[in-house]
Formats: C-alpha cells, structure tokens, sequence
C-alpha cells in the first residue's frame, strides 16, 4: 500500500481530475442543451465576423507587436529563475546558520547590481 | 503519519474502508478523493456565486445606487439566474477563430483556481491534502491562467483580445516576482512550505511580522487576479473586454468562475499565510474556543474579499506603463528590503521569546513605514501638469492685457 505521502499527491491528483472535469462537463451540458433546441444556434457570416467595434477586420490580428514584451519576458525569466535558489534556502534558513546568510546576500547583491543595470538601460521603462 | 492530522480525511475514509472488502482500501482512498474533491470544488463555485453578488451589492453602495435586488430577497437569486442565462445562451464562436484553443481557454483560465482549493487549509484539521510544498504548488498553479489569458486572445484571432492577452502575460509575468520574493520573509520566519504548517508557525499573524511583505504581496495578487485597479488585461474603455471580447453564453461565464474563484483562493492563500489562517485571533490556541475554526476562516477571507472591491470601487485604473513601473522600481525592490530584513532578524534571534517577538514587529512596522514613506517620497513626486501651467501663462497673459 502506499504510504501518506504519496497518498497526499493522490489525493491532489483525484482533485485536479474533477477541477478539470467540471468545466468541461458544464460546456457540454451547455452543447447538449444545444442539440435539444434548448439553447439557440443560428449562425450567420455576419454574426460570426470578428468584432471590431462594427467595422470590418482588415488583415489578421498579428500587428507588429512592440519588442518591449520581449524585454520583460527575458526580465521575468532572469528574476523567476532566481526564486528557485531562494526558495530552499529560506525553508531551511535555520539549520543553515551565517554561511548561508552571507552566501546569499552576495547572490542579491549580484541580483540586484543587474536589476539596477536594467533599470539604468532604461530596461524597465515602458515606450 | 501525516494525514492523521486531516479529520475530514480519517472520518470518511475510516467509513468507507470499512464498508469495503479487505484488500480494497486503496478504493476507500479514491472514493474519499472524489467525494472531497466535488464538495470543495463545488463549494467555491458556490462561493463564487455569492461574491459576485456581494460585490454587485458593494458596489452599488459605494456608488450610491441599489445593486441587483430584483430576483429574490434582496437580489440574492441574481447570481443563479445569471448562470441559468449563460448556460442557455447561444454560444457564439467567430469564423476566423481557432476552435479548439477558443474551447480551451477558459477551461485552461479556471482548473487553476479550483485546483488551489486542494492545499488551504479551511480550519482545525480541516483540509484535502497538506503538501510539503503548499505554498509553492499554490504559487505554481496560479501562474498557468495566465496561459489561459494568452489562448483566449490566441484563440480569438481578434486584435482586441490579443492586445488584452499580451498586455495580460506581460503584467502577470512582472508582478509573479515580487509575489514570489514576498513570501520568502514567511518562509524564512515559519521554516515550512506547507500551508498546513504556516498557520501552525504563526504565534502571531505574520501580517505584524511581516507588514511590507503583507503589503507587496497583497498588492501583486490583485494584479495576479485581474482586478482593478490592475485591470487593464479587460479594461473596457481601452480595449472593449480585452482577451474575452469574443466570448458569449456559457464559455464567458467560466471565464467569470475562473476570475472570480482566484479572487477568493487568493484571498484564502492570504489569509492562511499572512493572517494567521484558521487561528482565532483573539483567544490563543490551546484556550476554550466558542466559534469553530472554520467560521473564523471564513470570516478573514470574507475581510479580504471586502478590501479588495473597497479597492475597486476606489481606485482608478492604471495606466499599463505605471503599472510595469510600479512592478519593477517599488515593489521588487520593497520585496528583496523585506527579504534581507527578514533574513538578518532570523538570523539574529532564531526562537524568540514574546517580548522579543514584539520588539521584531516593531522593527518591521518602522522598516515598512519608513519604506512607503520613503519610496513615496522618491517616487511620488508631483509632475508639473503642462496643461496647467498653460492655462496659468494664458491667464497671467490676460490679466497683463
């Protein structure tokens, strides 16, 4: 038999199943409702253009998008990535004592010299 | 033996295994799963339906007006008539959309937020499962609905939704880092990722322990749940309903469940992390207790919900520069200050004793003052309003003539 703790991730597992099948099955009651003529379904070209406050879409919907998005995506990934060394040390700050500490300190202050890089590039402006 | 500890866990289990033949149990465990999961899944579904009526009826007297008080006592059936109009409306799917990322997304946008309802602990005992890392899978989870986001403005193929998608994924990209980074104080004072185990580390709320990280990160979950006044992801005057714009019938509605089930879910996460959860607040633990946890919990949560449409019935939208801005230059930095300040009082006084504790708290009201205070001096300063100061010359002009 399993033992608790991969219980507990059973557990989780049987959750998610239903959290995910829940909103499906609300869909397709709403589809089934559909084929019984309980909801209504009448397509038109007209009904099913794209909106645009009601004048008519020209080209596809990928304009040229501004690099910043792609800034803050390269931003996100450094600073995301950093969380995943902090994260343990926190948990188990305790046990770790000063060398820890120290070490981590000296890991911000990288972390944030670049910070303060990007920001003096203008990295962090928006336009 | 951890999942002694989960009453709600023992009780039906104990039941079913015994109804069950021997060498069956692990039936008795998917039979106690299921049955948790549908009722706490269609408990906040249910929640959902009641905070969107609270927040009509809140709103409408922050705005002087009535709110809904036509369906039922007070108004109080809107909600499920709303969703009886949802389900049976016709559920409108554009011609240029790509289907079945279109079908996809809000079932994307709100497994997320029922999911989260797994790790929270609802009171004394009371919860599905305790994750060692609660806190993290909480964090981890919230972050897939902005995947969600991208797939509606994808799947729309509509410039308003894309626009609403990529602004959505930007915004919700820059503020996951000072939520994360704010959470590290708790870790740091508390020692555990479970969310079991942080309301168990908390002799008092962290919310007094950790006012700056409280603030950041209650901050960074508003944003991460779409509201106002971070709610340019919809903002209906810029961008007509952003990466739902397409949407209609019951599809918009789980688009609405998801919003709305982070919101309490997140509230939850806070409550238990910084409010020192299911505790009561004001008889310590170990002492007669007259109301059961739970309502305690409910209540807290309740609060929160509270400030956060106080919130948006107050502040204007923001613009989306201010609020990259306002990710990056304050509250990073706030969250790394509240994580170093942190890090040398553990250090410092690893077990401390009460009046140490409160000496800490001390320190950190000051720190946390003297932060707002100070980056709102740096960053606050009034610009000059050119068109002001334009009128102000072209009325001197005239008084000259």
């Amino acid at each position: 038999m399993l033992d608790d703790y991969f219980r507990q991730y059973a557990l989780l597992l049987i959750l998610l199943g239903v959290a995910t099948a829940m909103p499906i099955g609300l869909l397709l009651a709403s589809r089934v409702a559909q084929t019984f003529g309980l909801r209504p379904y009448r397509p038109s070209p007209v009904k099913q253009e794209t909106y645009e406050c009601g004048v008519e879409t020209v080209g596809g919907q990928w304009r040229h998008f501004n690099f910043r998005y792609y800034r803050y995506a390269l931003l996100f990934l450094v600073f995301d990535v950093e969380t995943v060394f902090i994260y343990p040390w926190a948990v188990h700050f305790k046990q770790l004592g000063l060398f820890a500490l120290v070490e981590m300190f000296v890991f911000l202050g990288i972390l944030a010299l670049g910070w303060a890089y990007a920001w003096r590039k203008r990295a962090l402006e928006w336009g | 033996m951890i999942l002694a500890g989960n009453s709600l866990y023992r009780n039906i289990y104990g039941f079913f295994v015994g109804l069950l033949p021997d060498g069956l149990s692990w039936l008795g465990l998917v039979i106690t799963g299921l049955i948790l999961a549908f009722v706490f899944v269609n408990a906040l579904m249910i929640f959902v339906a009641g905070v969107v009526y609270l927040e009509r009826r809140v709103l409408g007297r922050f705005q002087s007006r009535l709110g809904p008080n036509r369906v039922g006592p007070f108004g109080a059936l809107q909600p499920i008539a709303d969703l009886l109009k949802m389900v049976f409306k016709e559920d409108v799917v554009p011609a240029a959309a790509d289907k079945l990322v279109f079908a996809a997304a809000p079932i994307v946008m709100v497994v997320p937020a029922l999911a989260m309802m797994a790790v929270i602990p609802y009171g004394k005992n009371t919860f599905v499962t305790d994750l060692n890392v609660g806190i993290l899978f909480a964090i981890a989870i919230t972050s897939v609905s902005s995947l969600g986001i991208f797939m509606a403005g994808w799947g729309s193929a509509n410039r308003f939704a894309t626009l609403g998608a990529m602004r959505g994924v930007a915004m919700l990209v820059s503020y996951e880092v000072p939520m994360l980074l704010s959470l590290v104080g708790v870790l740091l004072l508390g020692g555990t990722l479970s969310l079991v185990g942080v309301v168990d580390a908390q002799r008092i709320p962290f919310i007094l322990l950790q006012p700056l990280g409280f603030l950041v990160f209650l901050i960074a979950a508003t944003a991460e749940m779409n509201r106002a006044p971070f709610d340019i992801v919809e903002a209906d005057s810029e961008i007509v309903a952003g990466y739902h714009t397409e949407y209609s019938g019951v599809k918009w509605g789980v688009f609405q469940l998801a919003e709305y089930g982070a919101m309490i879910v997140s509230a939850a996460v806070l409550v238990t992390v910084f409010l020192s959860g299911w505790q009561n607040p004001f008889v310590p633990q170990g002492w007669p207790q007259v109301l059961p946890s739970q309502l305690w919990f409910l209540l807290k949560v309740g609060l929160v919900l509270f400030l956060l449409i106080w919130v948006r019935a107050t502040i204007p939208r923001l613009r989306i520069d201010q609020i990259m801005g306002f990710a990056w230059k304050i509250l990073f930095p706030l969250a790394l200050l509240n994580l170093v300040v942190t890090a040398v009082e553990v250090q410092l006084v690893p077990n401390p004793n009460t009046w140490q504790l409160w000496v800490l708290v001390a320190i950190n009201l000051a720190v946390a003052v003297g932060a707002v205070v100070g980056f709102g001096a740096a960053f606050g300063r009034r610009r000059t309003n050119p068109t002001a100061s334009v009128t102000l010359v072209s009325l001197q002009a005239e008084v000259v003539r």
